[in-house]
This record gives C-alpha cells, structure tokens and sequence, in this order.
C-alpha cells in the first residue's frame, strides 16, 4: 500500500543527511562537552558549529542561541524566563488565542503566579490585528507573545508589526517559531523579535532538539537550573547528537529553502483543488499568507477522527482539531477562535507536505478523500443542511 | 486503539440508511462534543423487525451505532430496552475510556426510538 504522510506539523522525517552528521557523536565523539581533554572539546566544537549553523539560518547571532530539548521548552522558557526576570516592572502579559498549548499552558501558570495574562483575538482567518495589541498593553505589560505561523491552520502572523509596537513600549516580544523556522526565510533582525523559539523535528532534524533566540543583552531567568552550560541559562549535560543534527538540519534548510518552499507550494496548490471536486469544503486559516506547505479544511456534515480512521486505512496521515479527535474532547481553541461553529470545527482536517511528497501522493489523496468523504456523509444525518428533518430544522449540533 | 471489532464496525457499517416510514425515531445529542445520533425502528407484534441509523460523529461513535442496530434488530422491545453502554462496549470487545460517552449516545438513541413508537402506539 501506498503511504502518504502529510502531517508534517506533528513531526518531520530525519534527513539521512542530517542521520549521518549525528551518528559520529553517539559513538566515537561521545565526550561531555565540558570536558578539558580531546574528546571533550571535539564535542564542545561541534556544538558551537551548530549555534553558528543555526544563527546563520535565522540572522542571528551564535551567542543568542541557547539550545532547548524542544520547542516547547523553549516557549516555556521564554514566557517564564521573562516575565519573572521582569516582575518587579509589571505583572501583565499579553499572548494570542492562537498560540500552542505550551504557550499557553504556560500563560495559565503566570495566572497562578499572580500575573494577568490578555488572550488577544483573531478574525476569522486567524490574524492579530495589531491594533488590538496595542489597545491591549497595559503600563504593567512586560511581555507580549504571538506565534509566527500556527499549525492548525497556517496563517502567518504580522509580526514585525507587532514587535515594532512592543519596541516603541519597551515590552519585550516573543515570537513562537516552530511551524516556521526552516520552513519559511526567518530574518530575526529584519522581524525584530527579542525571543524566538525553534525546534528541529520541524525541518527534518531531530527530536529532542530545540533552540530559543534571545536578544544579545537580555536578561532571563533559566528554566532550569544546574552547571553552566549554554552560558548557565540552560543547564544538563548537552545532548550533542541531537544539536549536532539541528544543525547540519538548519544548514541544510537554508541552501535548500528556495526550491522546498517552491516545491510543497506547487503541491498544496494542486491538493487545494479538493475544494472543486467536492461540496462543501472550506479552506481554514488564511488564503494567500500561510504556510507553503499547509492546507487545512473543515469538510461539512462528517467527523474528522472518523476522516483520519479511514484515511489512515489507505495509508495517508494526516491530523484533525475536532474535538472527538482529541483526548480532552475539545474542539482546538484554535478554530473557535476564528469565530467557527462548533459544528464545522467537528470536520476539521489538516494536510501538511513536505519535501519528501510526489505529486503521485497528491493524486493519490485526490482519488481517495473524497470517496472519504462521500462514505462518511451516507452515515451522516446531515447532508442538505445542518438540520434533521423532524428536528425542525435547526442545527441541534449548535445548541 | 481500537479494537478490531470496533474498526470493523466502523469501516463496514451496518444498517445505515433513512427510514421513511419508520415506526419510532430517536435522536440524542452529545454535550461533550456535540455529536449526533440517530436511530429509526420498524416494529412488528412487539419486536424489532427492522432498524437503521444515521451518524454524526467518531469511529467508535459510528461503530457503535452499527453495533446497537444488530444487537436490537428482532429483539422485543423489552429486551431492547436492556441494552447498555457496558453491553454495547462489552459486543465490541471494548472501547477506550474516553469514548465510552459514544456508547451512551447509542443507547439513549434506542430508548428514545422505543419511547417514540410507544407513545404514538398508546
Ligand atoms: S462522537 Fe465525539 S468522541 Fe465519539
């Protein structure tokens, strides 16, 4: 059976490439960075190659990159890191409704800690209207915090915009780049973020490996505690394969952005075409200004773990927000803040391609969804609407 | 995660379809995600001669539902009236815990289908 993996938000095949740069640093060059002795530098060089590796793909420099164990330790650290470093100048932060739950659950931590955190809203494409973080900043804001790109849907964010407003308050700005880095040019300068949160699995590098941006000179409090690796703003023992791989990723993401971003682009045009073939079909997130790779929908009237069951069935992964899909029973966050009904959020299904996928793949999905599609709508009591006949007509899914 | 009955269920459904002249209908409604169950019964002499559903909503959703309809189908009302979530979950050799509101969804449909062709044969 054919096997089509779209679901490259959740995680990305390791590049061979990128495999056999690692493979050295689980065996012979195994040493503890800190050590004083051969070993130990050869793998203290090999990290600091990588920052450099990863500075240069985000113009940045090798000194404001500290290496994380994911991307949400880096976002963790970064909202944490900064709003208790800056505590005694206000205890107000202020991040986006379409942030990851690591940024999030992290948010709702500060409001233990006795912070007030502001949920700004989107529109319905899932964009921060700058204009709401300025009206939502506060004399006590110390830190705002929207992502670059969310993965549920793949609009892109304003984020100059946004951090030349925190610039000009003197509030720090974090920008959560996961869905991005590697995936779309990142010009840290040019954005003109002071934190910025990255992790390898996103473009083709390992697990376990993730980096935050922080602005030369800024102060963070670490996340954690210990020896004085990363500058004793992240301590433990470095895992060097991981780093040396999000590296040689980085660097690999860089030479070659131009032709992947061309290439997924190209794809998730032609799987776009779904929408013509089948009724009913909407595009989330945002048109024109989102992820190259990304396509996202809610099909009307089906479910989308019941979508996901038979797509796997045929060899094609992909993900869903509907709230049957997730453990909590919830519908993504995401979705219903872009004004959705709960309804539509219940048929959400999300593709996202990378540089591995044909367009044999893509005619693939074209052939197979919509008999999907079509099977679970014969199940489904809805279909010319969203009444039941006999109910009156009215949506009772909406009550 | 689910059981092999449950995706066999799932993938080849049995009795779906509308029910036009149907005897008893009962709709429930999923306050935990907002799904949609609907079940049509054709009585005869007091006994299930036929039944049918339509589904809105997960793969154990729509696994139970095909499951219910089987086991209610030539029952007699009263011994259809004793089908539970347990013994729905218990036929598909199990549901994951999460999902066994599903399971609730199927019964209560049944009920309220039973209720409905009563209360129109008083
Ligand atoms: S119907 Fe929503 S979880 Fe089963």
């Amino acid at each position: 059976m054919r096997r089509c993996y779209f679901d490259h938000v959740a995680t990305n095949p390791l590049d061979a490439r990128v495999f056999d740069a690692m493979l050295p640093y689980f065996k012979e060059e195994f040493g503890n960075p800190l050590s004083m002795y051969e070993l130990g530098s050869k793998a203290k060089e090999a990290i600091e190659n990588a920052r450099g590796q990863v500075a240069s793909l985000t113009n940045s420099k090798a000194s404001e990159i500290i290496f994380t164990a994911s991307g949400a330790e880096s976002n963790n650290f970064a909202l944490r890191g900064i709003a208790l470093a800056r505590q005694n100048e206000g205890k107000h932060v202020i991040v986006s409704r379409m942030e990851h739950h690591s940024i999030l659950n992290s948010a709702r931590f500060l409001e233990k800690m006795g912070f007030v955190v502001t949920y700004l809203p989107v529109d319905k494409h899932g964009v921060v209207d700058p204009d709401t973080v300025k009206k939502a900043i506060t004399k006590e804001t110390t830190l705002i915090s929207v992502t670059h790109a969310s993965s549920e849907v793949g609009t892109i964010e304003p984020i100059k915009e946004i951090a030349d407003i925190a610039r000009e308050k003197k509030i720090i700005f974090h920008t959560d780049a996961v869905a991005t880095t590697g995936n779309i040019p990142i010009n840290i300068k040019e954005l003109g973020v002071d934190l910025l949160s990255m992790a390898a699995h996103q473009f083709y590098g390992p697990k376990g490996a993730g980096a935050l941006y922080v602005r030369e000179g800024l102060r963070i409090v670490p996340l954690i505690y210990g020896g004085i690796q990363e500058n004793g703003r992240r301590a433990g023992t470095e895992n060097v394969p991981a780093i040396v791989g999000m590296g040689r990723a980085a660097e690999l993401a860089g030479s070659e952005m131009n032709s992947r971003m061309e290439h997924v682009g190209r794809l998730r045009d032609k799987l776009l075409n779904i929408k013509a073939s089948v009724e009913n079909v909407h595009l989330t997130g945002h048109p024109d200004n989102r992820l190259p790779g990304h396509a996202s929908f809610c099909v009307e009237f089906i479910e989308g773990e019941a979508m996901l069951l038979l797509l796997a069935a045929k060899g094609v992964y992909a993900a869903s927000g509907s709230a049957c899909s997730s453990k909590a029973l919830k519908a993504s966050p995401v979705l219903l803040s872009m004004g959705l009904p709960s309804s539509l959020a219940q048929g959400s299904i999300v593709f996202t391609l990378g540089k591995d996928n044909s367009d044999e793949d893509i005619e693939y999905l074209l052939a197979e969804f919509p008999q999907v599609i079509k099977r679970l709508r014969e199940i489904s009591p809805y279909g010319k609407g969203w009444g039941i006949e006999g109910e009156g007509g009215q949506c009772i899914v909406q009550k | 995660m689910y059981s092999a009955k449950v995706m066999d269920h799932f993938s080849n459904p049995r009795n779906v379809g509308d029910m036009p002249d149907a005897d008893g209908v009962g709709t429930e409604g999923n306050p935990t995600c907002g799904d949609v169950m609907q079940i049509f019964i054709k009585v005869k002499d007091g006994r299930i001669v036929d039944i049918k559903f339509k589904t809105f909503g997960c793969g154990a959703a729509i696994a139970v539902s095909s499951m219910i309809t089987e086991m209610a189908k030539g029952k007699t009302l009263d011994e259809a009236l004793t089908i539970s979530k347990e013994s729905v979950a218990n036929e598909l050799e199990g549901l994951p815990p999460q999902k066994m509101h599903c399971s609730n969804l199927g019964a209560d449909a049944l009920k309220k289908a039973i209720e409905d062709y009563k209360s129109k044969n008083k």
